[in-house]
């Protein structure tokens, strides 16, 4: 069977694609698009950035991406789109170049087409971006040369040089979508060597049978982990079953108190509705890895792979968050800490995965915050991260819940800090109390990302930070912001 | 007429780096992207997993009989020299035979049909070894009784001892400095291409291309005639392409050679970083004595670097780390002395300031201590510390500093970047702020200029003048993304007075230009625009010649301007002009060359003149940090800095900005760390924080001292730019020391390592309010 896409301009059909071949080798070795490149191979410089577009609910959506670690087979259906296409017909510069040729963006030039990959994408959101929504689109790029600041002044600039309403995928939209369409499988699709299987079913059901068939296969979402596997540990992978292309498994919806999130929605897919529903986890969502990763990582995939610093089940472990399982018909749900055994150890079932995460609305009297500390503030991986949770009522705090990343072999809540809590007075006092008791909850490890003590230290602090944060009485601002 | 700008792309103004359209649009060729001739093989390394063995066999015979193999290379496979030092002390073996010195370190190549199948299979070979004690820093190695992996230096004058032990005021202290790796976004690669007899041709990512054709005939056992090496540009250098790539283009080229087809070997990233060096890391003790105002009168400094296993660049960065352990500061009396220890690490390396951060980290670190000791601004104390004045200009390497112009360049900062009012509002907000704390620190750059081996200080250039007036130029420089092609040709085409887009700039490659220097220690522009410069002014003297005899004019009256030449009363067009000197066959074409005048210096006396002249700088730093997590901001940061007369003031800029912000991630989130069997676990991206866009200060202002001039002869007055800005990102870190000192009320200098961590932070904040 074949994986079927448009490549810039025209369609492409490869036969037999193994699980664990990349969009990436097959841009530069297959077809010798040497505009983009391989800086690290894991998802974190930007300089393999193309767009990949998709038909989502709302249209054809184009997103920046890692092609390092994107499996080609999950672009089934999808325009990707590279440096290559920039430039019209005519060979002008297209504006997002113009402006970084003109503002000096480019000194060695090896970053350079990945950067105007994301620029382009932000362009086509927000033609007139601020300098914070710059910096945010460009998390995933990194520079060693510029410092950045000429790189930032084109991408404010860029609309001085076009619109969007101009560029050719803007006035291509209507036959793109056309021609996407009739790429679409509504057949499963399984391609590859058999050692190496490729398995993309045409729905949330037929994944389910699939992992009847396959149930130790390799379940691929966005891959910003499992990409890893392959390119860093040369891991096998098949038979791996992709999932990303399931427009019905990436919805988020409001269902009566609670926020239903699609196992396989990635994380930019929840902004919007975590905005308007949970807004204390915005600011926390724009510190989860880079754009490009953002597209690509799931909130599932992120629970599911158990991680002990994972960035989400914290969080939403202390919002009481439940995860529905599913193998072939059946389902079950849990709450999601019970979910973590222990490390590397994960109540699922073979043939079974996680299909859905329901996320309660935090009331009018709770107070909740989501603190997150790593070495640099954006893409990185938290050293520490934090989901704090109780009601205050009468001025006695209730219902506390406290969970922690980074601080134990899994995610983890703070029992001993949240017993010090409940019946308390919102006092500091009480919080102290509660900071003293963390030492009883947590013995965490040192590693390269932080110490034990500075773990400790920092975790402790943040129960004051909350405090000090949520308390009237406070005048001074307790928490960096970038803007 | 001289300096007026009628044609595009003159000296001394704001012009394009020559390559940023192909940069956007993807089509700027690199080392990776060149297409491959049919059978092209490509090479793995296999590397150890201890730091320190013996070893007494690898069993290839899984390797072998993976698909696609083609064959190992190993040791015994070196058909010269199995050694690739680049200071020629035969401790750098392409792959050992007998020892293993560091974990990562490459043992052998496996070559196959795709990179991914040698990839695979490199993991296959049975290493037997036997496990020996490793000692990974400076302070572990010195308790085991290591060695020196070259020799040390001291700078010495006067007589220190006295001068501490009847001192007024003397503070002792340790300061540890993080190393870094460069990350740059190309990686390490090399491609090379068989010939004809001993011939082959090697396209690699080096920042020296001379070293690699050396080396790779070194280890072949064929002369350098033999050898061609080839880079259009790099994806960044910073020094860690100046001897790294050597083990890349020989691995490939002895595979090229075995097989007889193209190889190509390129490491994955977390290979690279593990497998090739750094900056080093050091520890400092330093004792200082001096008087009730602030001033130093003695300074007894020792810096221990942890060099690695062997001695690569190790012996010219220590002593550059000691060269600029006064930074901008008059020591009356002093004493430095390098420790160049060998450790079972990755052979550290050159990377921008060679060693030079480290030594002006440790002057402003002792600045810092008289500031808060002496209850003074450091601003105060560095001022009253400048070289200057009757007797105070004399470094401890007894080069006397003529060209100063610190005064000027700092008190016009300071009134721009408006830092004691600043100060004085950070120290009120403070007061009134439990959590959030600021700091600001503003400080100075002095920085030497020369390869430090006199030596290095040529250069070479190639010029070419076609029949139809297009001009070729080449150079022994290489460019990785400073613009320095584009500052070269600037110069060309100003000296020819023709647009710039007449010239063509063309690869870096030994056959045009041989023994070259590295493009390194921010002498690329320096020596290759005064050799191009030397080339063009021998074919305009040839034309001057030919115009005056022909047109029947004194020389004088032939003068080449905006595009044409004019000869008496005659004008002609550039090409006429040229056609006109091909028909009467005047010699188009020269080889141009540089020497740097005036240096010398003797290492075993300590003494001499080891820098034609110093660059200056200076910058204001403001963060905030967060007291309970330790997390930072830079708030602001204003920049005055000194290139002389900018031959490309944007692209100076460029250097400046880029430069401020790499330093400010080797002291703040850059962070190297080894586990205890030796393993580094910080590398790639994902565990090696660079900076990012969001960590850039938030209000950030650079300005060129565009009333600075180079007192002495360089290319057109102007001043080299690379590495002197990386250090003003000290000023951040000192920002950040002074919100720190905050928690205890400015009383203590707060003992805060580089890199300045979040943790680092916190854990400073926290010694201090447990009065620590």
């Amino acid at each position: 069977m074949t994986i079927r896409f448009i490549l810039n301009g025209r369609d492409v059909s490869v036969d037999a694609v193994g699980a664990s071949q990349t969009l990436l080798d097959f841009l530069r070795l297959d077809r010798r698009l040497t505009g983009t490149k391989e800086g690290c191979a894991e998802g974190d410089c930007g300089a393999c950035t193309v767009l990949v577009g998709r038909l989502a609910g709302t249209g054809l959506v184009y997103e920046p991406v890692n092609a390092c670690i994107r499996f080609l087979a999950s672009v089934q259906g999808c325009h990707v789109v590279t440096i290559e296409y920039l430039s019209g017909p005519d060979g002008r510069l297209h504006p997002v170049q113009q402006a970084m040729v003109e503002h000096h963006g480019s000194q060695c030039g090896f970053c350079t087409p990945g950067f105007v990959m994301s620029l382009y994408a932000l362009w086509m959101r927000v033609p007139e971006p601020t300098v914070t929504q710059v910096e945010t689109a460009v998390q995933g790029n990194l520079c060693r040369c510029t410092g950045y600041e000429p790189i930032i002044r084109a991408a404010v600039a860029v609309s001085r040089y076009g619109t969007p309403a101009a560029d050719h995928l803007e006035t291509e939209r209507e036959t793109m979508t056309a021609r996407l369409r009739a790429l679409r499988a509504d057949t499963r699709i399984v391609t590859g060597p058999p050692d190496n299987l490729s398995i993309l079913p045409c729905s949330v059901d037929d994944l389910a049978d699939c992992l009847l068939d396959w149930p130790e296969a390799t379940i691929v979402a966005g891959a910003t982990d499992v990409g890893l596997w392959v390119t860093k540990f040369l891991r096998p992978i098949g038979p791996a079953i992709f999932v990303g292309h399931l427009d019905a498994f990436r919805t988020v919806e409001r269902h009566g108190n609670a926020l239903r999130i699609g196992a396989g929605a990635s994380y930019s897919d929840c902004q919007a509705k975590l905005a308007e529903h949970i807004p204390h986890l915005t600011s926390y969502w724009d510190r989860i890895a880079g754009w490009q990763v953002r597209n690509l990582g799931t909130v599932g995939g992120n629970i599911a792979n158990g991680s002990p610093i994972g960035d989400t089940p914290p969080v939403l472990i202390a919002l009481g968050a439940e995860i529905t399982l599913r193998r072939g018909r059946d389902r079950r749900t849990l709450p999601l800490e019970h979910y973590f055994i222990d490390y590397g150890k994960l109540d699922r079932a073979p043939g079974e995965f996680v299909e859905s995460i329901n996320v309660p609305l935090p009331g009018p009297d709770d107070r909740d915050a989501a603190y997150k500390i790593s070495k640099r503030r954006d893409e990185d991986i938290s050293s520490v991260a934090a989901g704090l949770h109780m009601t205050v009522t009468d001025g006695r705090i209730l219902d506390a819940r406290i969970a922690f990343g980074g601080m134990a072999a899994t995610p983890k809540r703070a029992g001993a800090a949240e017993a010090a809590l409940n019946g308390q007075p919102w006092s500091l006092a009480s919080f102290e109390k509660a900071a003293a008791a963390l030492a009883r909850d947590f013995q965490p490890l040192s590693d390269w990302r932080a110490s034990a003590e500075y773990r400790m230290l920092s975790a402790q602090n943040l129960l004051r930070r909350f405090f000090l944060e949520q308390d009237a009485q406070t005048g001074a601002p307790v928490q960096l912001a970038l803007a | 007429m001289k300096d007026t700008v009628l044609i595009a792309g003159a000296a001394h103004t704001d012009r394009i780096h020559d390559s940023a359209t192909k940069h956007v649009t993807g089509r700027a060729d690199y080392t990776d992207d060149i297409a491959m001739p049919e059978g092209t093989l490509h090479a793995y390394l296999g590397v150890s997993e201890v730091a320190h063995a013996t070893l007494r066999g690898i069993d290839y015979t899984d390797v072998l009989a993976t698909p696609g193999v083609i064959g190992v290379l190993t040791a015994g496979d070196v058909p010269g020299v199995n050694d690739i030092s680049p200071t020629g002390r035969n401790d750098e073996p392409v792959f050992p035979t007998d020892l293993i010195q560091f974990h990562g370190q490459p043992l052998f190549a496996v070559v196959a049909e795709t990179r991914d199948i040698a990839r695979r299979a490199a993991q296959k070979a049975k290493i037997d070894c036997e496990a020996l004690p490793h000692a990974l820093d400076p302070i572990a190695a010195q308790a085991a009784g290591y060695g020196h992996v070259t020799a040390p230096l001291r700078l010495e004058r006067g007589y220190v001892g006295p001068a501490l032990e009847t001192a007024p005021n003397r503070i002792q202290g340790r300061m540890t400095v993080g190393g870094q790796d460069h990350m740059y976004l190309e990686g390490q690669i090399a491609f090379a291409i068989p010939g004809e007899d001993d011939d082959v041709v090697v396209h690699c990512s080096t920042q020296h291309p001379s070293e690699a054709q050396h080396m790779v005939a070194h280890v072949l056992g064929v002369p350098s005639n033999a050898v061609v090496v080839n880079v259009r540009r790099m994806g960044g250098g910073f020094g860690g392409k100046e001897s790294q790539m050597n083990l890349f283009a020989a691995v490939a080229a002895m595979a090229a050679k075995k097989w007889n087809r193209a190889v190509k070997i390129r490491p994955d990233r977390d290979q690279d970083m593990t497998a090739t060096g750094k900056r080093h890391d050091f520890v400092i003790d330093y004792d200082v004595a001096f008087d009730a105002a602030g001033r130093i009168q003695a300074v007894d400094g020792s810096f221990a670097a942890r060099c690695g296993y062997s001695a690569d660049l190790s012996g010219p960065v220590t002593d550059r780390a000691l060269f600029h352990a006064d930074n901008a500061y008059f020591y009356p009396k002093v004493r430095l002395i390098s420790h160049p220890m060998k450790t079972n690490t990755v052979s550290n390396t050159a990377f921008r300031g060679f060693g030079g951060p480290q030594g002006v980290i440790a002057a402003e670190r002792i600045i810092e201590e008289i500031a808060y000791a002496t209850g003074q601004d450091p601003l105060d104390v560095r001022k009253t510390n400048f070289y200057g004045g009757p007797g105070r200009n004399l470094t401890p390497y007894h080069q006397e500093v003529k060209d100063n112009i610190l005064d000027r360049l700092v008190t016009e900062l300071e009134e721009t970047a408006a830092y004691r009012q600043r100060r004085a509002d950070i120290i009120a907000f403070n007061a009134g702020s439990p959590v959030l704390r600021k700091g600001i620190a503003l400080t100075p750059v002095k920085f030497g200029i020369s390869f430090t081996a006199t030596w290095y200080n040529q250069a070479g250039a190639l010029v070419h003048v076609y029949n139809d007036g297009s001009i070729h130029l080449n150079h022994g420089g290489t460019e990785m993304g400073q613009g320095l092609n584009t500052k070269v040709a600037q110069v060309v085409a100003e000296a020819f007075q023709v647009d710039f887009d007449r010239i063509k700039i063309t690869k870096t490659t030994t056959e045009k230009v041989p023994n070259t220097s590295a493009t390194a220690a921010s002498s690329g522009t320096d020596l290759n625009g005064m050799a191009a410069l030397n080339a063009v002014e021998q074919i305009k003297a040839r034309l001057v010649a030919f115009a005056a005899e022909t047109w029947n004019v004194d020389p004088a009256e032939v003068v080449f301007h905006a595009n044409e030449v004019h000869i008496g009363a005659e004008t002609l067009g550039f090409d006429a002009f040229i056609r006109q000197a091909y028909l009467a066959r005047v010699q188009l074409s020269a080889a141009g060359f540089y020497k740097t005048p005036k240096i010398h210096w003797d290492r075993d006396k300590g003494q001499g003149r080891p820098f034609y002249y110093y660059a200056y700088g200076a910058a204001c730093s403001e963060v905030t940090i967060d007291t309970l997590t330790g997390e930072y901001r830079v708030d602001r940061t204003d920049i005055l800095h000194d290139v002389g007369r900018s031959l490309n003031p944007v692209l100076d800029k460029g250097q400046v900005e880029g430069a401020f912000i790499q330093g400010m991630g080797w002291l703040t989130t850059e962070e190297l760390w080894w586990d205890e069997a030796g393993r580094l676990r910080t590398h790639a991206p994902s565990t090696y924080k660079i900076p990012l866009a969001s960590d850039r200060p938030r209000a950030f202002n650079v300005r060129l001292a565009d009333w600075s001039e180079n007192r002495e002869l360089t290319i057109k007055r102007s001043k080299a730019v690379g590495e002197p800005p990386f250090m003003l990102g000290i000023s951040v870190f000192e920002a950040l020391s002074m919100a720190v000192a905050s928690v205890a009320d400015y009383r203590t200098c707060p003992r805060l390592d580089a890199p300045a961590t979040p943790e680092r932070v916190l854990m400073a904040v926290a010694r201090l309010r447990a009065g620590g």
